[in-house]
């Protein structure tokens, strides 16, 4: 014990006495005299037996077979291009003609509409839901866990024929009070559920079940430590969760709120058994005519890649967003990266 | 150590009495009565399992009783009178009961996406109705207090353990609370960074608020406490100042908790 704390004051004794062991340190002579410096050194004395590498570079290992498989898939990817420009029968001169076509783009705009509007009706209600479900009520937990058990059970195809001909199964729908004949309002169930009507009723409310479950998890995901203090500080339970709660918990709720956005883009293709004309049947329309079929599927293929890819711009930055206070520092976005780099190598002449 | 400032105190006058708490079977607290004067530091200290923690979190109704009451400064505590029953507060009441109880937590709980700033500020705001100019002059001043001024930008994970229960700290001051609790402040810590945080604890001490504090910092309590509790098994053993708990224990199972606990504490 003591050895070891005298040695703290010595100055640099010679490497061979200090990897023997500290229990025979106090054999070896101190060595209180500066040993001679090599011309390099940086003067501190402890270089003194350690030989000097400060003036050498650096260079990183090599990996031969990273080089090798690059080579591998870049040869893949050369092939299936080189196939894909060549083939005719891809008939990407069709694939042009129809791209922009007017039909396409009305289509196309009423599924953008239809996941917008689904999605996020879906995500409301799904929170709403998410919400009852871990509510200490058991009425409320169990009419949410119902509502997900139902929706989430029947295939969304049956769902959508459901509402549509829901007029069929009621021929009414009004407003008043059950069980007596006051009625404030009254409709024609055609007259209210259209196509659109349906659609939209169809997807909101499958969404929603998805999004409940997505949305509860996140908030399981939040420490409970977080909603105490938050209970301690005298904080009212609505702002717990949606300034406490629901920023934490969207780290976790949109990576998989993104994938369901995504799924639900195509999803809205489904609609095209109520003969509503978005993007998808549109398409179909139009190859059943022109007998395109490859080209056509082509062009809606390409369009569904367009809006996903957008769709992952947004995410990229929406999750940055949330990740504030998650990680120490942010990693540079591409943009900035890219920035980073032409600033570097810009001028190369003047860097350092 | 804190007699003469305990005097100029006229809030924080915190009773518990007979208060009982189970989980299922298992009956963590069998009627714990106990008086803290204004201005008055308690410290709670006792084996793991004792109740601490659960007596502490009963005093802002994080915990709900099973039997007992708890008085602040006379006010019931999460109940009013109605002839012979106590009934509930509502939620709203209760929230605002807490806003004069401040709580510092053992794993911090700050929130993360939060700046130090806005972590002190966020209840004064939405709590108390505090305008955000005024609660962030109050909160720049309370972070300085403890020391972080500079770091009022930071998130909390940029900074250090000790650094992050002095902001948790200065969020618990920002409601002028008239009562702190401490459930085990510095247990988190890195030892090194365990003295900045008492340090700010001592300073509290003298300021008139009163201070319940449970920790196992033995050398800690003694310097300043004017009380120290001694629990086991849900039951309070004794309670005194700290010469007499510390030193001069009546009770055998005090006096065998501090052997195990002080000696080795003192030797090294």
């Amino acid at each position: 014990m003591s050895s070891a704390a005298t040695q703290v004051d010595q100055p640099a004794s010679p490497p061979e006495a200090t990897a023997s062991g500290g229990h025979e340190s106090p054999a070896a002579p101190p060595a209180t005299a500066p040993p001679a410096l090599p011309p390099s050194s940086d003067g501190t004395g402890q270089a003194a037996t350690v030989a000097d590498y400060s003036g050498y570079k650096l260079v990183a290992a090599k990996h031969p077979w990273r080089w090798v498989g690059t080579a591998v898939v870049a040869l893949g990817v050369a092939a299936v291009a080189w196939s894909l420009a060549t083939n005719p029968r891809w008939e990407w001169g069709v694939v042009a003609q129809w791209f922009t076509a007017e039909s396409v783009i009305r289509g196309l705009g009423e599924t953008l509409k239809l996941t917008v509007i689904a999605g996020s009706l879906g995500f409301v209600l799904g929170f709403v839901l998410a919400l009852m479900r871990l509510s200490a009520s058991p009425l409320l937990v169990s009419v949410s866990w119902t509502f997900s058990w139902i929706f989430r059970s029947t295939p969304l195809l049956v769902q959508m024929l459901l509402w549509y001909n829901l007029g069929y199964l009621y021929e009414k729908i009004s407003l008043g009070i059950p069980f007596t004949d006051v009625r404030f309002f009254e409709v024609q169930t055609t007259t209210l559920i259209s196509q659109f009507a349906a659609a939209v009723l169809g997807l909101t409310l499958n969404q929603a079940a998805y999004s409940a479950e997505i949305i509860r998890g996140g908030i399981l995901s939040v420490d409970q430590g977080q909603l105490e203090a938050a209970a301690a500080l005298g904080i009212p339970a609505w702002r717990r969760s949606t300034r406490i709660v629901l920023p934490q918990a969207m780290r976790s709720i949109l990576p998989t709120a993104f994938n369901e956005i995504i799924g639900l883009v195509k999803g809205t293709s489904i609609v095209y058994v109520l003969a509503y004309s978005e993007l998808f049947y549109t398409i179909q329309v139009i190859y059943n005519r022109t007998q395109q079929v490859l080209p056509l599927l082509l062009v809606a293929t390409l369009w569904y890649v367009v809006i996903t890819s957008v769709l992952s711009v947004f995410q990229y930055y929406i999750e940055r967003h949330y990740a504030k206070g998650a990680v120490r520092t942010l990693p540079l976005t591409p943009l900035q990266k890219a920035r980073k780099y032409f600033a570097l190598h810009a001028t190369p002449r003047s860097t350092r | 150590m804190s007699t003469a400032t305990s005097a100029a105190a006229t809030r924080g006058l915190v009773e518990i009495t007979g208060v009982r708490k189970s989980y299922g079977a298992v009956e963590v607290l069998k009627g714990v009565s106990l008086t803290v004067p204004p201005g008055g530091v308690a410290v709670i200290v006792g084996p793991s399992g004792s109740g601490k923690s659960t007596l502490l979190r009963t005093i802002n109704h994080l915990e709900k009783v099973d039997g007992g009451y708890i008085t602040i400064d006379g006010a019931l505590v999460g109940y009013r009178v109605r002839g012979r029953t106590l009934h509930e507060l509502p939620a709203k009441e209760i929230l605002r009961q807490r806003t004069e109880i401040g709580m510092v937590f053992q794993n911090f709980n700050l929130f993360p996406h939060l700046t130090a700033l806005e972590n002190v500020i966020e209840a004064p705001v939405v709590a108390q109705g505090k305008s955000k100019a005024e609660a962030r002059r109050r909160g720049l001043e309370l972070l300085d207090r403890v020391g972080l001024k500079d770091r009022a930008g930071a998130y909390p994970r940029q900074l250090s353990g000790g650094q992050q229960q002095r902001v948790a700290i200065a969020r618990a001051l920002a409601l002028d609370p008239k009562i702190l609790l401490f459930d085990e402040p510095t247990s988190a810590l890195d030892p090194e960074l365990v003295n900045e945080v008492l340090d700010v604890i001592r300073e509290l001490a003298t300021s008139g608020t009163t201070l319940i504090i449970v920790t196992h910092e033995m050398g800690f309590a003694r310097d300043v406490a004017d009380t120290v509790v001694f629990m086991d098994d849900g039951r309070i053993v004794e309670a005194g100042t700290p010469a007499e708990i510390f030193s001069n224990p009546r009770e055998e199972r005090t006096r065998s908790f501090f052997s195990k606990i002080i000696e080795p504490a003192f030797n090294i």
